[in-house]
């Protein structure tokens, strides 16, 4: 069960199979035994289409900035397999490369963070801060480089008078930008954006979200879209995927999913959040509690003591991520009989 | 209608080595009794600091240059916030007992090294008159008021032992503890999941019922006031530009920069091609020419007026709106002297 119909017949770039990823587990130091392992990615598979933006939305805690990492390498896996299409047509396991390799395949991802103010470095001028990923990965030096760099920073919308100034002289927006024209520099073929507009003024956060559509369309770029704000979800995303304490729960195409969501906790999310519309005035449906602690999760399935639909069947067992109709996974006993709000 | 709070021409500029940051700059505002008023803007436009001076909580080098807050007492007399002295009594009457506040990220307000319920505690015996046991079986009702599980054990505990939404209820058992007639929230749930955020404003509201409060909302999270509020103040640039009910001000804005604003947020109910952003950002509120504040950014700007004066604050079909398309009176000039 993968979710790989996307209805388009494209071909997925990434392929993520049975990731986990579990902090203090026995592996390492320390020796805790890995039933207090806390699991932030727990058995999580899904596709990402050529030229598709799939968003991951969850609350905090819910591991979605987990699973971001762990796709571009900058923690590991436990267990699970990510496979990455490069340009020639081969797959690589990202999981099992390392050093040299692992270094190669590098450029065909980025991530760009949420905070534009942590992420860049403040004593490198925006000039350095773009070329940097060029010259670590070797792609160009020099005027090679620079002329990379320029071409980036004007996609994005900055000329050349900014490429010497430092990231303080920039405002947020501008400095998201910064950050986009960095992770676009080396030609990558998949974005993990980590909460990428979230920081950002509505204003602000409507032209990146525009540029960030732009590139996509320009340059053919897959988005693993990491955020919490449904509404900008639903703008951007193809499809979407829903996490709840390290687990997928829903996994569908976007329409599908506000439409008609078919898991409970989808619906909770949907239901909770205010919309900018006086007139739409809909019965709220406020979930009990808080979310579950990853360290220590409920038992069966992990969103039942919240749930207003649960069953003894949901403390009990586990659902399994299946099929519902086309294009729409849920991790619910009961997806079909439910008749779930949507939008 | 009775007011609780009446706000005139509220100035608080910082004075700093640059020149002078005007951050909030000749704003007017009523909170109705039992009113909820939402404020909303951008960063930058002044709204938290307009909310810090109507408790006096702005700190050198920002300071109150100007304006009235006049504010109904519990025993029904009136009181201008803005005359007294900084150290007065009175002010220390009115924070948290009259008006209080809930800041926006609970960590910080509250401090790391002393229990949540000595905290509240503490605020409690500085306007009342308990025993220190009272003061405890009062404290720990109010926690389980505001839907804190356990309260008795809560009491003891520390900030960083509790979830962000535990803290963010502390914080609100907090700010009703001497049933205030206001309650100031500025980004009240902006450091919270969507779930717990529904939660928070619906115990909020439940309480304003309750306690018969103004509430007074300062976000820049349109949904928020959409659902939330009777009122809206927009601003920007440390100007109201447009006042009015939340209805007519999300179904018809007037301003420019409202329906900018209301253009730029996705909607989760329809899906947009594209979102129309605003281009550039806000400007910097350090010596700002005198022009109206949206010149810069408006797609409707007249030059040769918009450029050459601040327009005024007019009525204009049921509401108030600062813009030259509807009316050609100007701000008066402010003469201010430094």
């Amino acid at each position: 069960m993968t979710g790989s119909s996307d209805g388009t017949g494209r071909e997925p770039i990434l392929k993520v199979r049975h990731l986990k990823r579990y902090f203090g587990s026995s592996k390492g130091l320390g020796g805790r035994s890995s039933a207090s392992a806390l699991r932030a990615v727990d058995d999580v598979s899904f596709d990402v289409m050529a030229g598709e933006t799939l968003a991951v939305v969850g609350e905090s805690g819910s591991g979605k900035t987990t699973l971001g990492r762990v796709i571009v390498r900058a923690d590991r896996a436990t267990d699970g397999e990510v496979w990455l299409k490069l340009a020639d047509g081969t797959s690589l396991d990202l999981t099992k490369l390392e050093g040299r390799r692992l270094r190669a395949v590098r450029p065909n991802m980025h991530m760009v963070f949420q905070d534009p103010y942590s992420a860049l470095e403040p004593r490198m001028t925006v000039q350095d801060i773009v070329m940097e990923p060029i010259i670590y990965n070797r792609l160009a030096r020099g005027a090679d480089a620079l002329e990379r760099a320029r071409a980036a920073l004007e996609m994005v919308g900055l000329q050349d008078r900014h490429m010497q100034l430092y990231p303080h002289a920039f405002s947020g927006g501008q400095r998201q930008r910064i950050g986009i024209a960095r992770s676009l520099v080396c030609n990558p073929r998949l974005i993990v954006c980590d909460e990428a507009v979230s920081a950002l003024d509505v204003s602000i956060q409507a032209q990146v979200l525009n540029l960030l559509q732009d590139m996509q369309g320009n340059l053919g770029l897959s988005y693993v879209f990491i955020a919490h704000n449904l509404a900008v979800v639903r703008h951007i995303a193809h499809r979407v995927a829903v996490m709840y304490v390290g687990k997928l729960v829903e996994l569908s195409s976007t329409e599908q999913l506000f439409s008609r969501p078919r898991h409970p906790y989808t619906e909770a999310l949907l239901s909770a959040i205010p919309e900018p519309d006086p007139d739409r005035k809909s019965a709220r449906k406020v979930l009990r509690g808080e979310t579950a602690n990853p360290a220590n999760p409920p038992s069966g399935c992990h969103f039942h003591p919240r749930c207003p639909y649960a069953t003894d069947r949901c403390a009990a067992e586990v659902p399994a991520l299946r099929e519902v109709r086309p294009g729409q996974l849920a991790a619910c006993h009961y997806a079909e009989d439910l008749n779930l709000q949507g939008v | 209608m009775n007011s609780s709070l009446t706000v005139k021409n509220l100035r608080t500029y910082f004075f700093v080595d640059e020149g002078i940051v005007k951050a909030v700059d000749g704003v007017d505002l009523t909170v109705g009794e039992a009113e909820t008023v939402g404020v909303i803007g951008e960063s930058g436009c002044g709204k938290s600091v307009m909310a810090r001076s109507l408790l006096r909580l702005v700190v050198p080098p920002g300071e109150i240059v100007d304006g009235s807050a006049v504010l109904r007492r519990k025993d029904g007399s009136q009181v201008d916030i803005f005359s007294a002295p900084p150290s007065a009594e009175m002010l220390r009457e009115i924070r948290g007992n009259e008006m209080s506040m809930v800041f926006q990220e609970p960590m910080t307000a509250f401090s790391p090294v002393h229990t949540v319920g000595f905290q509240i505690s503490e605020m409690v015996a500085a306007h009342s008159r308990m025993s220190r046991k009272e003061n405890r079986e009062y404290v720990i009702d109010l926690l389980r008021r505001v839907g804190i599980s356990n309260p008795a054990q809560r009491y003891d505990e520390y900030t960083y032992q509790l979830s962000g939404g535990m803290r963010q209820r502390a914080m609100i058992a907090m700010a009703i503890s001497c049933s205030p007639k206001i309650i100031i929230a500025d980004e009240p749930t902006t450091a919270l999941d969507v779930t717990i955020q529904a939660q928070i404003l619906d115990l909020m509201k439940e309480l304003q019922r309750q306690n018969n409060m103004a509430l007074v909302y300062i976000t820049h999270d349109l949904g928020l006031v959409a659902e939330n509020v009777d009122r809206v103040y927009v601003m920007y640039l440390g100007r109201v530009v447009e006042v009015g009910a939340t209805r007519d001000i999300f179904v018809n804005p007037l301003h420019p920069y409202t329906q900018k604003l209301l253009q730029a947020v996705p909607r989760l109910a329809e899906r947009q091609e594209r979102l129309a952003a605003i281009e550039g950002t806000v400007p910097s509120a350090l010596n700002p020419p005198a022009q109206c504040p949206f010149f810069s950014r408006c797609d409707k700007a007249m030059p040769g007026t918009c450029d050459r004066a601040i327009p005024a604050l007019t009525t204009q079909a049921g509401r108030e709106v600062r813009c030259f398309l509807y009316s050609q009176e100007q701000e008066a000039t402010n003469d201010w002297q430094f």
